[in-house]
């Protein structure tokens, strides 16, 4: 993975040890975002990213391990060497790809969504209270109009603030909104048009780490072409939701 | 965990929540109040170690040392908790690594900073790439005891200290007047005697570490209140047990929780009071010298 100058004293001791047999990956999630990636009733991390992970890996002849990381430092956590990669449903933006780089996007650009009580009228859209989890592409294009925002470090708690009023709406992914619209026999809708911020979701890895970017990028791609990656948008998203 | 739960939708109430209690999150979520009492038994001694050597750092005739412990009580009582647990993991974790790589990889020709990135050959990493999950959370541990001990040293320092100065100056002229030495009288007349009056400010540095212990989460660790809320948030149906909103439930349980533990050692440090007030020339000595006799 990382480009070591490797003489051959030192390859002779790296296979004396083993350890190279085979490269160890950590991927860093947040594991509260169904269904990109949680944790089951089992206590185990699964979704979308954790499949798509693992087959990842599994091609590239990588070891994988999951890390659950805050939403908050899960950048910070990557840049300081905690685990190698995030996947972790982050959309590409300029202003991430400053401190990260990021792979080939693994899924369309996502469509946002305001979702909000019944009977809410859409003015709020413009007018209103915005709830948006801190640190997302919602986030920042709350901050931007002219609504007022109100950020939350996790997602389950900006759908919490519209239920109990604090806030008008939620801005947030649709494909995350859409269980809790769905759960929710009418009490909860979505309102206004759905629209698309962001240039795909991708994974997010050290400047530094060139290698494993373009293992993962060529991967990617391979698995968006034999349409493998569609499969499994398909069984975590469900039907009619855009794929490559 | 029961042989009725496969297919919990179609169960009545009870039976449902006693698979839902019973899943692997919920004892995860039981098994973080043990760790959370772990942590306080191994850094409540640490700290209060720290807390001595400090002391006697502070209380140091070697103008060095005293600075070094004036220095160490000031800063990190002056710095917020949280900046500390942020700054401890991060600043202790790369000075290990970066201290290994240079013992381990002389010969590497990149730096280690590359704009945002910390780079240390792979040899150097702690833990070990690939070492398994147990020994990840046992170093996480070992770092969140490093980062309350440090700060809760410092407090337990500062009180230890007026503690010592709070003996009865006359209680150590007699000790100079039967010609014991500096180190003699402090051993034989102030260690013992102090306890007293640091009793009611080491027991209001627990109550506080009992309260920070939630920083865990900080560190990486998942302790009961991330679990408390992971769990209680709302499950929509791609969960086994979908269910409403039950944080103030979970809270609920934690605020019990920290309850009976601060109330709980409350009663234990009033023994302990009890015991080291015997004979002491305080109020509450006198009062026990009176009711005895």
């Amino acid at each position: 993975m990382r480009k070591t100058p490797i003489t051959l004293a030192a390859a002779i001791a790296l296979m004396a040890s083993g350890a190279m047999a085979q490269d160890v990956v950590r991927i860093g999630t947040e594991g509260a975002y169904p269904p990109w990636n949680f944790i089951n009733d089992n206590n185990e991390i699964v979704g979308f990213e954790i499949d798509l992970g693992n087959e990842i890996c599994e091609r590239a002849g990588l070891t994988c391990e999951w890390v659950i990381n805050d939403w908050d430092t899960i950048i910070p956590n990557l840049v300081a060497g905690n685990y190698d990669v995030i996947m972790a449903g982050m959309s590409i933006t300029e202003a991430r790809s400053e401190l990260i780089s990021f792979t080939a996007n693994y899924l369309p650009p996502d469509p946002s969504a305001y979702m909000a009580l019944a009977g809410t009228d859409e003015s709020v859209i413009d007018s209103g209270v915005i709830a948006v989890q801190s640190n997302t592409v919602q986030a920042g294009l709350v901050a931007d109009g002219t609504a007022t925002g109100l950020e939350f470090p996790t997602p389950d708690e900006t759908i919490s603030a519209v239920r109990n009023g604090e806030a008008d709406a939620v801005l947030a992914d649709k494909n995350f909104l859409a269980a809790y619209v769905e759960d929710s026999g009418g009490e909860l809708v979505f309102i206004g048009d759905d629209f698309y911020p962001g240039s795909g979701t991708g994974a997010g890895i050290r400047q530094s780490d060139n290698e494993l970017r373009e293992t993962f990028t060529a991967i990617i791609m391979e698995m968006r072409e034999d349409g493998s990656i569609n499969e499994l948008i398909e069984q975590w998203f469900g039907e009619g939701i855009t794929k490559f | 965990m029961f042989a009725f739960c496969t297919d919990p939708a179609s169960l009545p109430q009870w039976q449902w929540f006693a698979c839902y209690l019973t899943t692997a999150t919920h004892f995860a979520f039981y098994r973080s109040f043990l760790m959370v009492m772990l942590l306080l038994a191994i850094t409540a001694p640490v700290a209060l170690a720290m807390g001595l050597v400090g002391a006697l750092a502070v209380r140091s005739r070697i103008w060095p040392v005293s600075w070094l412990g004036k220095g160490y009580v000031n800063i990190v009582r002056g710095v917020p908790d949280i900046v500390f647990f942020m700054f401890v993991p991060i600043a202790l974790g790369q000075g290990i690594e970066w201290v290994f790589h240079h013992i381990q990889c002389p010969d590497w020709d990149q730096p280690i900073r590359q704009g945002n990135d910390f780079i240390v050959c792979r040899e150097a990493k702690v833990p070990p790439v690939g070492a398994p999950a147990w020994v990840r959370n046992v170093y996480a541990f070992a770092m969140a005891v490093v980062a309350f001990s440090l700060v809760f040293g410092a407090f337990a320092a500062n009180t230890l200290h007026g503690a010592m100065q709070a003996v009865p100056r006359a209680q150590i002229e007699t000790a100079e007047a039967y010609g014991m030495t500096r180190g003699q009288a402090f051993r034989r007349i102030i260690m013992p005697q102090m306890w007293v009056y640091a009793l009611p400010g080491l027991s209001n540095i627990w109550q506080i570490l009992i309260k920070a212990t939630p920083l865990l989460f900080l560190l990486g660790l998942q302790d009961a209140v991330y679990w408390a809320r992971e769990l209680g948030g709302q499950k929509t149906s791609l969960y086994t047990y979908p269910h409403p909103d039950w944080r103030v439930w979970y809270f609920l349980v934690l605020l019990c929780f920290y309850l009976l533990l601060t109330w709980g050692s409350e009663r234990v440090f009033g023994r302990i009071n009890a015991r080291l007030s015997r004979g002491q020339a305080t109020a509450a000595g006198e009062r026990m010298r009176r009711a005895a006799g």
